[in-house]
């Protein structure tokens, strides 16, 4: 998927830019957004989403400009899945009805065709037997799950995750990364905001290294990893590799 | 060590102490309720004979009809009154997020003032102006205006403090799966504000019924103001006030654990 930005930036109301001027112009199967807290990762994540628009600059994907009104960036939107940090399932919903809601309200599923394919997902990520439960009564990594579900279940062109693992218990969190693993080998593309530098490495093409508000360093991810360019990239895996078993 | 006097002891401590870990057994509290009944037959009992009175219920079987009417009344009223301070409270609430300063100030006052004054204050104030300016001559009415508009304050801030306890990112969610501002509402705030409103709504009617007895002040023949009148008549007053608390119990007891049914039922975060 072609992504091209030319002079993105983001600054949020009370004066605080977040993004100075981004270009970016790469074709985009699997790409880890990392860097240091603060560096803006979350912003360029939720604008490359629609779900909040640029100060300047424009986006293009596939060579079409993304407008940035509300009806547009609404239609954008439904081609994506989005995975959040935490509390991104609607808590008064059960799992299922969580899958099955957007289905038939945007995608114009019948009630039949979306609990079908509600629980072939559920089934598949190992939660059919929990369907009926409400988030607060599934463990973090169960949410994570069914929110994953739910972002894939129409099929969208593009998957985006933001810190999908950031809340969970270290044993949970290879249970989500397996799964968004699983998709890429069946051909799905996605941006994931991400901590784990292991699935940044190992399980995605491209890396992005976001630090102060500018992409410092963009590449192939072994590249990356193997030989840093930049200070701050060196500094800031040097820090996590600091207390490496 | 703990002998046979020990286990006994622990027994017998067990029927008239409870900590939080075990359930408390159906003999205890059958025991406990049975000595809490005496407890205030006895209080009561004894006040009444200091003064000297005889309780004497006779009077009730004359006057039936009248207290009925009375209960049908106050039940009307409260009715009533819900559904038109629902509606208040709902748009006050609305106003008091609104954009609009001039609107938003409205409301924040009127709930400022609701709230800080007492309500028998305001009946007597607001019934010139109900009653006198706007024209409104049925009482039954006017009580059920100024009602409503004393307790739509209160169910304003009931509203408001749901609205604004959802959090950020379930509207962030309905924004990701694509469902438009309708459809947010509709599948996303409506049933969570339902939610978490209900049970401190149901709280509230409770509330209603029991400040509807104010209204007698007014003269608005309802329960209190039928009770307030036989007592004037027959001087009965601990009889007619006694059967007046448990008429209004028959009312909120029920209602307020449904409240607590619901509360219950609908605590599904956490």
């Amino acid at each position: 998927m072609k992504i091209e930005f030319e002079n993105l930036s983001k600054q949020f109301e009370q004066g605080r830019r977040v993004l100075e001027p981004l270009d970016f112009s790469d074709d985009v199967h699997t790409m880890a957004i990392i860097g240091p807290s603060g560096g803006g990762k979350s912003t360029l994540l939720r604008i490359l989403g629609g779900l909040i628009a640029p100060t300047t600059g424009i986006l293009r994907v596939n060579g079409e400009t993304v407008e940035t009104n509300e009806a547009a960036l609404q239609k954008y939107r439904r081609k994506l899945g989005f995975v959040f940090q935490q509390g991104g399932l609607f808590r008064h919903m059960n799992a299922r009805a969580n899958i099955t809601t957007p289905l038939e309200r945007v995608h114009g599923f019948s009630r039949e065709e979306a609990c079908e394919r509600a629980m072939e997902l559920l089934e598949r990520f190992g939660l059919k037997d929990d369907w009926k439960k409400k988030p607060a009564e599934l463990s973090g990594g169960q949410q994570q799950r069914v929110a994953i579900a739910r972002a894939v279940a129409a099929k969208p062109r593009l998957l985006l995750l933001d810190e999908p693992t950031s809340a969970l218990d270290p044993e949970y969190t290879t249970e989500v990364l397996d799964i968004v693993h699983e998709l890429k080998e069946e051909g799905m593309d996605f941006i994931i905001v991400t901590h784990e530098m292991g699935f940044a490495r190992h399980a995605c093409d491209k890396i992005a290294f976001l630090c102060e508000g500018t992409l410092m360093e963009y590449g192939e991810s072994e590249r990356i990893f193997a030989r840093p360019e930049t200070e701050n990239l060196r500094r800031f895996l040097g820090k996590l590799l600091q207390w490496n078993v | 060590m703990m002998g046979e006097k020990g286990m006994h002891m622990t027994k017998l401590r067990r029927l008239f102490w409870t900590t939080k870990k075990e359930p408390v057994g159906p003999a205890a509290v059958l025991l406990n309720s049975l000595f809490v009944v005496l407890l205030w037959i006895m209080l009561f009992w004894i006040s009444l004979h200091a003064i000297q009175v005889k309780l004497d219920f006779s009077f009730l079987g004359e006057f039936r009809f009248r207290v009925w009417d009375g209960f049908l009344v106050t039940c009307r009223l409260s009715l009533f009154s819900l559904i038109l301070s629902l509606m208040i409270g709902v748009f006050v609430a609305a106003g008091q997020e609104s954009p609009l300063l001039i609107a938003r100030y409205f409301c924040n006052i009127y709930v400022k003032f609701i709230r800080g004054t007492p309500l028998i204050m305001q009946i007597y104030l607001f019934f010139y102006i109900v009653g006198t300016a706007w024209g409104v001559q049925n009482r039954f009415s006017a009580g059920v205006i100024i009602l409503s508009v004393f307790e739509g304050a209160y169910i304003a801030e009931i509203i408001r403090g749901s609205l604004l306890s959802i959090e950020a990112s379930q509207l962030e969610a309905a924004r990701a799966v694509g469902f438009t501002g309708g459809q947010t509402v509709r599948h996303v705030i409506l049933p969570q504000m339902v939610a978490r409103t209900i049970p401190a709504l149901t709280g509230q009617f409770a509330s209603i019924i029991k400040d509807s007895s104010l209204l007698s002040m007014i003269a608005v023949i309802e329960l209190t103001q039928t009770m307030r009148e036989i007592s004037a008549v027959n001087f009965r007053l601990f009889e007619c006030y006694l059967f007046l608390g448990v008429l209004y119990l028959c009312l909120t007891l029920p209602i307020s654990l449904v409240s607590e049914r619901l509360e219950r039922k609908f605590r599904y975060e956490n």
